[in-house]
């Protein structure tokens, strides 16, 4: 099966591994976003809905394993690839014209990674820790939103969303160029797509920090 | 009357050899802006050679946009600002009066500096060696309509055959991938009744000395086409993916 491991090595498989990683967080996020917005719904309907997932918890832990893997798997080919990339062209030119050939979105590609990817670190540690192994019951709801009021937190979750929504622009679309499904019907239609579902993820996730520190949640 | 000229500062790279480190050499030079690119850079070579100083070394054949041996990065764009033409068909109207101008050679691994702006793309060649080929029966000419092929497939095929390997796609990356060149390459021949003998070994040998030339992955940033003078599509790197994976499924290869 040596085969394999050469081909998913190759610079296409890379793209691949790349692609299809992050296909499986793109829908991971749409669940995670639905979940977020429950906080609109107040303590009650959030605390319920922790309480939930506290229900078919073996299920969850199970999904998490797959779900840090994935991310495992895209951050460190998506560096790889960086540092193989970089490797590529040792010596730069002076004058810098991507602007006239690209997006901002595809350029940057690896730096909103980076700044996502630290974004999530903190963001492990002071909820999805706290969520997990705090030991006693606790009112979620209260924690979250107190975190909100917390302005150098809100401001990262914020700058981290916006980003990530540049992120998700160009890799959307990527992807399925990646996967070779690239055709004059249905391409420019994935592209909007695309963009449509960067802003939903942007506005959905972005709005959170900015109505409970502006608003407190009351 | 004399004709008129616009007055320019080239900041053009100079290298003496590979291994040597290289910096950019100011020229004043006053052009008519009927000139092609390359023709100023003639005359600045015929104004050095007159001072008996070394000319810049930079590489053309055909000048008329179809053999893929002139590109220059200017100002950071391979084959200059214009879109869909090469480095031989930039002519000096598309500048201004008191512009700085930069020149420098392509600029990636694969393609090390020979001289001044002149790089060595033989890896194209070695990618090419590897799969960019069909097998034909020699003997009789064969019949020229003995293989129906729809006009759409043949205009497709045609489209990825534009390509002229000037390099151009490597050099606008910031990847320096070959992808758009191997994906034309690719695609020109897996379209065709004619390439499909060796459709999936193709493929798969291509890919393998980009890789071992050390050509960068594709980030899907799309500068490639965006700077390609014969404007060869991104959709091929799209189809060279498809081939790609369908080669590793059904190929008899297990290296």
């Amino acid at each position: 099966m040596s085969w394999v491991w050469k081909s998913l090595n190759s610079s296409i498989g890379k793209k691949l591994v790349m692609a299809i990683t992050g296909v499986a967080l793109m829908l991971f996020l749409i669940i995670h976003l639905a979940g977020n917005l429950i906080l609109y719904g107040g303590k009650e309907a959030f605390n319920n809905y922790v309480e939930l997932l506290e229900l078919i918890k073996p299920f969850i832990r199970a999904i998490e394993v797959i779900l840090a893997s994935i991310f495992i798997f895209h951050i460190f080919n998506g560096t790889r690839l960086w540092i193989e990339n970089k490797q590529a062209r040792p010596q730069g030119y002076s004058i810098n014209g991507s602007r006239k050939n690209t997006t901002v979105f595809s350029r940057t590609a690896f730096i909103t990674g980076s700044i996502v990817f630290i974004f999530l670190v903190i963001h492990l540690q002071t909820i999805w820790y706290k969520f997990n192994f705090s030991g006693t019951e606790l009112d979620l709801y209260t924690i979250t939103t107190e975190w909100f009021q917390v302005w150098w937190y809100s401001a990262l979750y914020f700058i981290a969303v916006l980003l990530l929504g540049f992120h998700l622009n160009h890799g959307f679309q990527s992807a399925f160029q990646t996967f070779g499904w690239n055709h004059k019907k249905y391409f420019p239609f994935i592209e909007k797509l695309g963009t449509v579902y960067a802003l939903i993820m942007t506005i959905g996730f972005g709005s959170i920090p900015v109505y409970f520190f502006f608003f407190g949640g009351k | 009357m004399s004709p008129r000229k616009i007055n320019l500062t080239l900041k053009i790279w100079r290298q003496r050899s590979p291994q040597s480190p290289g910096k950019f050499a100011e020229y004043k030079v006053a052009v008519s802006p009927d000139s092609s690119f390359l023709e100023m850079l003639d005359d600045i070579n015929n104004d050095l050679e007159k001072k008996s100083l070394e000319p810049i070394t930079f590489e053309s054949d055909c000048r008329e946009g179809i053999c893929g041996t002139c590109g220059l990065v200017i100002n950071g764009q391979p084959h200059g600002p214009i879109p869909r033409i090469a480095t031989c068909q930039l002519h000096m109207r598309n500048f201004k009066e008191g512009d700085t101008i930069y020149v420098e050679p392509y600029r990636a691994k694969a393609f090390p500096i020979i001289k001044d702006l002149m790089v060595d793309r033989s890896a194209m060649d070695r990618i090419m060696e590897a799969g960019g080929f069909i097998s034909v029966n020699t003997l009789s000419v064969p019949d020229g309509n003995a293989i129906p092929i729809p006009k759409d497939i043949a205009s497709e095929a045609m489209d990825a055959a534009q390509c002229i390997g000037c390099g151009a796609c490597v050099a606008a990356c910031k990847n320096a991938s070959a992808m758009l060149f191997v994906s034309a390459k690719v695609s020109q021949f897996a379209l065709l009744p004619q390439g499909q003998p060796e459709r999936y070994q193709r493929v798969e040998s291509m890919v393998k000395v980009m890789d071992e030339y050390g050509f960068g992955s594709c980030s899907n940033t799309y500068a490639c086409e965006a700077e390609c003078p014969k404007g060869v599509s991104v959709k091929n790197i799209a189809r060279m993916n498809r081939e790609y994976f369908m080669a590793k499924i059904k190929s008899q290869n297990i290296e």
